[in-house]
């Protein structure tokens, strides 16, 4: 049948907005929590809310929703908690695996693995959505807060999480990705941003993490050649906690104190944000550092661009080998912007600032081989910001209607 | 082949006709609903499900999911009239009105029943609880923990997956499909006899078939390694799997040494990285992850990430022995 195309849409975006039967379907906590509000989410269909009452949910397995386009919805990130304390099996607390699903105004704490894992669910959003490990840093935390993964259409508004032993707010393997408005802390990634594109991170806090802010990009995953990203005007401030990480991890290796930190990725736009007081680098800007053999893969950060940041402190006891001499001789601290010098494609900053270059030979010959250098008058690069980026004006709708 | 069919339907009337084999009930297989008893499916002839109802045809594999050593029961339905195909070494191609029937048991007493039911719309997958006097299997859709002993005599509080666990383990590409009868886990033995019954379209060609399990002291270390690998991580572990975006793919037909984890970093471990830094680092089982999550029972850190609560200690050895003798 043929329509016209906004007639289409607008049908379209009805039938998003109110199925013919949505219901709502209430859990309240309290007695066989598991069965029954996991038997809501099977039973849940496309359009339906499943309403969490006020209370703890005492939970002693991983959760799941298979089903598009439902709401789960909470009292509020402090009133409706899911309590995993007491979980046995299960990757995660909650595992989302259909397109369209909102989850907001709950609480994960404790699970044993990730808080809130979506994988392969398209147009997620995650608005409100708390996620704790009540005990504070611990290499026995959860992996990720809240983990969206292998998805176009991601959207991570006003949640909270704190304690991750890797990253509090982690998008891998997506495209189209908003997250804003968060604020992070105590975990050793406060937010990251891994082989995927399209992201926009804005406005978000994060605080008291090993490091801030990351985009990465790694070999050998069926999505790579990360970038399109663009950090503004969030707020990074003092993340120094000492890195929790299990060893194995990639994040394992973020230096203690590291604001932004950008590895390989291609086009990166970092602008207006505020650093203050993160002790290694304020802006950290590396090749992957390990060896690998996956040919599609590029190690290198190119069109890395360091717009206008306010900068305050910071650099004052970088965690790397050589740091207490370096801080020395540059007079107390390092400026904001470090690179490792790897490759020929340094980072783009404005007119007359200047930046530390650690000088690393190549990819993987480490720091012992390292000729720091101040780069006092940068190579002018064009300052091309990205195309699309974030998710859509659909998503942002069902958070901030 | 119609002969053998009419042939077949006949025997069955002239069975009716006497009061045992029960008729599957083709209709609850197919219609869009969740029977909330196991018997009203009609796959067994009898209320203990010990006895397959006619045209119910039991098969082992070549080497299982281990369950905490559940001892285990397969059964394949095809409708008359329809034909399972092949396709080389990967699934049978079951038909719709199709399902295959696992029963789970302890110490001689069954716990639960997972039936795998082929509908117009795609394969749904559902958990059935076995009560205590084995008279009864119920739907348990939100899945079920139970306090069993395992036949290693641990302690464990089993976990009867839910729904939705159970398209977890058998989702390929968003999908809901069947994982056991691969034609490469299969015996040529039973495949020529299913053919021959006419439930299957030809006996496929399989390059190479997974070794017996029973036979894994005397089969090539590689191949019971691989093959249970197979069995039991690489309904996750495959390019369209749930573990999809880890890069590690444990098929049987997987080749490239990397996706298999050896030098392999983890991806999005987190603690079950322990402190190792490589999927597979050859000669080392214990600075393996593979084996440090193989051997872990705890929530977060232990693979596969259900149905595995206690440690499978016939297999640990297998799976050591393969990563040692990598050079």
């Amino acid at each position: 049948m043929r329509m016209p195309k906004t007639i289409a849409a607008t049908a379209m975006a009805l039938a998003l907005a109110a199925p013919l039967h949505a219901k709502t379907i209430d859990v309240a906590a309290g007695e066989d929590a598991q069965t029954r509000l996991q038997e809501a989410l099977i039973l849940a269909e496309p359009g339906d809310t499943v309403q969490l009452g006020a209370g703890r949910f005492l939970l002693t397995d991983g959760l799941s929703l298979d089903v598009d386009g439902v709401t789960l919805r909470g009292a509020g990130m402090d009133a409706s908690v899911l309590d995993f304390t007491g979980q046995k099996g299960a990757g995660e607390g909650l595992l989302v695996t259909s397109d369209e699903v909102t989850l907001r105004d709950f609480a994960v704490e404790n699970s044993k693995g990730d808080g809130i894992k979506s994988k392969g669910a398209d147009n997620v959003v995650y608005y409100r959505v708390r996620v704790t490990w009540t005990g504070g840093p611990k290499e026995t935390n959860g992996a990720y807060g809240i983990y969206p993964v292998s998805s176009t259409g991601v959207l991570v508004d006003g949640c909270k999480v704190s304690g991750a032993s890797d990253a509090g707010i982690y998008v891998g393997q997506s495209k189209a990705i908003t997250v804003r408005y968060n604020y992070v802390e105590q975990s050793v990634a406060g937010i990251e941003i891994e082989n995927s594109r399209d992201a926009l991170v804005t406005d978000n806090f994060v605080t008291r993490n090993t490091g801030g802010i990351l985009v990465f990009d790694l070999p050998n995953l069926p999505v790579m050649g990360g970038g399109n990203t663009i950090i503004k005007n969030n707020a990074v401030v003092g993340n120094d906690t000492p890195n929790f990480a299990p060893k194995g991890n990639i994040v394992a290796g973020v230096p203690r104190g590291t604001g932004i930190m950008v590895m390989a990725n291609e086009g990166v736009w970092v602008s207006m944000n505020r650093l203050a007081h993160n002790p290694t680098a304020h802006v950290l800007v590396v090749a992957y550092p390990k060896p690998f053999t996956d040919k599609a893969y590029n190690p290198l950060p190119r069109s890395v661009v360091i717009e206008e940041n306010s900068y305050v402190g910071g650099g004052d006891d970088p965690q790397m080998p050589g740091g207490p001499q370096l801080t020395q001789m540059l007079g107390g601290r390092l400026p904001p912007v470090v690179w490792d010098g790897v490759g020929p494609s340094q980072p783009i900053v404005p007119e007359g600032m200047s930046f530390l270059s650690l000088g690393v030979p190549g990819p993987d010959a480490g720091m012992a081989e390292a000729r720091p250098v101040l780069i006092d008058r940068p190579q002018p690069g064009a300052m091309v910001a990205p195309g699309r980026f974030g998710a859509s004006a659909a998503l942002d709708a069902r958070a901030r209607p | 082949m119609r002969l053998l069919a009419a042939a077949m339907l006949l025997s069955a009337a002239v069975l009716a006709a006497k009061p045992a084999p029960r008729q599957v009930n083709d209709a609850a297989v197919v219609a869009a609903s969740f029977p909330q008893t196991l018997a009203e499916f009609g796959f067994f002839a009898d209320d203990a499900g010990t006895r397959p109802a006619a045209g119910v045809t039991p098969y082992r594999l070549q080497t299982p999911l281990w369950s905490d050593g559940a001892e285990k029961s397969r059964y394949v339905y095809v409708p008359p009239g329809k034909q399972a195909r092949s396709q080389g070494d990967g699934l049978l191609v079951l038909p719709v009105g199709s399902a295959l029937i696992k029963h789970f048991a302890f110490a001689d007493k069954l716990v639960e029943t997972r039936v795998l039911l082929h509908r117009a719309d795609g394969w749904v997958a559902l958990p059935y609880v076995w009560n205590t006097e084995q008279t009864e299997a119920r739907l348990a859709l939100a899945g079920r923990r139970i306090d069993l002993v395992t036949p290693a005599g641990q302690a464990i509080s089993y976990g009867v997956p839910n729904k939705n666990q159970c398209k977890d383990c058998h989702n390929l590409a968003g999908i809901t499909m069947p994982i056991g009868p691969k034609a490469y886990n299969l015996s040529a033995q039973w495949l020529a006899a299913f053919a021959k019954a006419g439930r299957l379209d030809r006996v496929p060609q399989v390059s190479r078939r997974i070794p017996l399990w029973e036979d894994r002291a005397s089969a090539p270390v590689a191949a019971a390694a691989r093959g249970y690998l197979d069995a039991n991580c690489a309904h996750c572990h495959n390019p369209q799997g749930a573990a999809s975006n880890s890069g590690l793919y444990l098929g049987w037909l997987e080749q490239d040494s990397l996706a298999l984890g050896v030098n392999k970093r983890p991806v999005a471990a987190g603690r079950g990285a322990g402190s190792h830094e490589f999927d597979i680092v050859p000669g080392e089982p214990d600075h393996s992850i593979l084996v440090y999550r193989f051997t872990s029972t705890e929530g977060g850190v232990a693979m596969p990430e259900l149905g595995r609560e206690s440690r499978d200690s016939a297999a640990e050895p297998v799976i050591r022995a393969w990563i040692a003798g990598m050079r």
